[in-house]
């Protein structure tokens, strides 16, 4: 019964993940005052991309035929991970939050060679840059989730959140860098606004679309899903570790539809904050990247020391 | 002990102290001088903030004149005074260069590490949470006296020397449950004289080198060559 539900958590949060994609358009279209395509509308490009037939390059080994599986599949599997709207399931009871960065981190290795595989200058280009700004987005990352994991003492997700939920609401100031940390990391690292523009194909700012210019057809479908299956992670991730009020903690029928309706309400509200974002905010030059996630690095320190110095008293 | 035990006093005041020391970072890492003056002011909020709530629920009225001199000075006065004299200068286009960034905010991390360790002596022998706050104090001092050492403009020396008074007064305030009336006005008079004689200071120093860069004053010879 647990692992049907875990199984059934993670198709939903996979299956939901192009709503949320188009959910967000939807806000920065009304915020900049253009016509929203429908909320489907990742659906239906998911399901055109689909229907065609992938184009290959004559250079292209096996790995680039095999990179988009591999990456959506370890997308999936850090789905499996995040609890969704139930706490105590098996899966998120085998992995822990290292193991969730380490999906992450396989996921990255896979589409950087995938860019390289096929040697357009473009490909290259975009895979050094994802490497780059990964290399120093992780140890933001990391840290900030060490700050979480310090107070609940325990790297399991499962067990911070229910230690965040035990603990009622509590104002501790590590989990508000904790917090700002993370939302940057995440800004970053699912490639929006400020450091990557998703919506264009510009060639001198692109980054994660420098690496898959080459894909098309299905393989281009698989590697839009496990991006807006990453943004909904990252999402839900931030909802449910700092927020996790509303999230089932018993796997009654209504505890479960309380913690969907919860978690999507949490989302939702995230999702609108990130269209704010990216329509106040202009996309930063490159060079400034590093200062940026430096800046993030710093906030998770600064967290992390506000856990030590301020909140373990002797 | 943790944080969960403490009443929801002490949870407020050591977050208060947290976004102290996080405006202390932000104005460290700040090139604008409009935008180091707004954070400066903001930092001036939080220690309003801090001061009515002590004197809330410490049932201390005369803290409450405190937080309204600080809303007036800090927050009010000295940032209106520093931004008119930015915008008569021309000065809010400029950014500032700053040489490491990141070595700088790496550095005021340290800094922070190094006032807790300093200060950890003095935990072991009383309340553990003043002594917490007084810690982020004195890392807000050090962390301004890294922000006058680490710009040029005499506007940044002088953001950084009012968040060093700053982090005293935030210091006072939670360790002290308030100093007597009589210091208090002393020390808001004299952060007003301060302010002002800044303000003379600036008109001499433009009129001397003709720009606020201190830099510049490296190359002030008697003789010119």
């Amino acid at each position: 019964m647990n692992w049907l539900i875990a199984i059934l958590q993670t198709a939903l949060l996979v299956g939901l993940s192009p709503l949320l994609a188009g959910w967000l358009k939807r806000c920065k279209c009304f915020l900049q005052n253009r016509q929203p395509p429908s909320v489907f509308q990742p659906y239906r490009d998911l399901l055109k991309l689909t229907r065609k037939q992938p184009v290959l390059s004559h250079d292209a080994s096996w790995l680039f035929h095999f990179a988009p599986y591999m990456v959506l599949s370890a997308t999936v599997l850090a789905a499996s991970v995040v609890p969704f709207i139930a706490v105590d399931l098996p899966t998120s009871a085998t992995a822990d939050v290292i193991v969730l960065v380490g999906f992450f981190a396989f996921a990255r290795f896979f589409l950087t060679l995938a860019g390289l595989d096929v040697g357009t200058a473009f490909g290259g280009m975009g895979a050094s840059r994802e490497v780059t700004i990964s290399s120093l987005a992780e140890p933001a990352m990391l840290m900030a989730v060490f700050t979480l994991t310090m107070t609940a003492s325990t790297t399991n997700l499962a067990f911070a959140i229910d230690h965040v939920l035990q603990a009622g609401l509590v104002l501790r100031p590590s989990f508000l860098f904790a917090l700002f940390a993370l939302l940057l990391v995440a800004v970053a690292e699912t490639g929006r606004v400020p450091v990557d523009n998703p919506a264009t194909h510009l060639e001198l700012t692109m980054i994660h679309e420098a690496m898959i210019l080459e894909y098309s057809g299905r393989h281009l479908a698989l590697i839009e899903w496990a991006s807006q299956l990453k943004l909904m992670l990252y999402g839900v991730l931030i909802a449910n570790l700092f927020f996790p009020w509303g999230i089932a903690q018993s796997l009654s029928l209504n505890a479960l539809g309380f913690g969907l309706f919860a978690i999507l309400l949490k989302l939702a509200v995230l999702t609108l904050i990130l269209a704010f974002a990216e329509t106040a905010v202009a996309k930063m030059r490159l060079f400034r990247v590093q200062e940026y996630l430096g800046f993030a690095y710093l906030l998770a320190l600064l967290g992390m020391l506000s856990h030590i110095v301020l909140e373990v008293l002797l | 002990m943790n944080a969960q035990h403490l009443d929801f006093y002490m949870q407020t005041i050591l977050s208060m102290a947290a976004l102290v020391a996080f405006t202390s970072f932000l104005m460290l890492g700040q090139g604008r001088l409009l935008r180091l003056i707004f954070v400066f002011a903001i930092q001036g909020l939080l220690l309003t903030l801090t001061t009515g709530l002590a004197a809330y629920s410490l049932d201390n009225p005369h803290l409450y004149i405190s937080a309204v001199l600080t809303l007036l000075l800090k927050v009010l006065f000295i940032p209106a005074m520093l931004r008119r004299e930015v915008l008569k200068m021309a000065m809010h286009r400029d950014v500032e260069a700053l040489k490491n960034k990141t070595l700088i905010m790496l550095s005021g991390a340290s800094l922070m590490i190094f006032s807790y360790y300093i200060l950890h002596p003095i935990v072991q022998t009383s309340n553990a949470v003043m002594i917490n706050a007084l810690a982020v104090g004195l890392s807000v001092v050090l962390l301004g006296m890294l922000l006058m050492i680490s710009h040029r403009q005499a506007i940044a020396h002088v953001v950084g020397f009012m968040s060093i008074e700053n982090g005293l007064f935030f210091a006072a305030i939670v360790a002290t449950h308030g100093m007597p009336m009589v210091v208090e006005l002393g020390v808001a008079f004299d952060v007003l004289v301060a302010a002002i004689l800044f303000g003379i200071f600036f008109l001499h120093i433009r009129t001397s080198i003709d720009s606020l860069d201190v830099d510049l004053m490296n190359r002030l010879h008697e003789v010119e060559k």
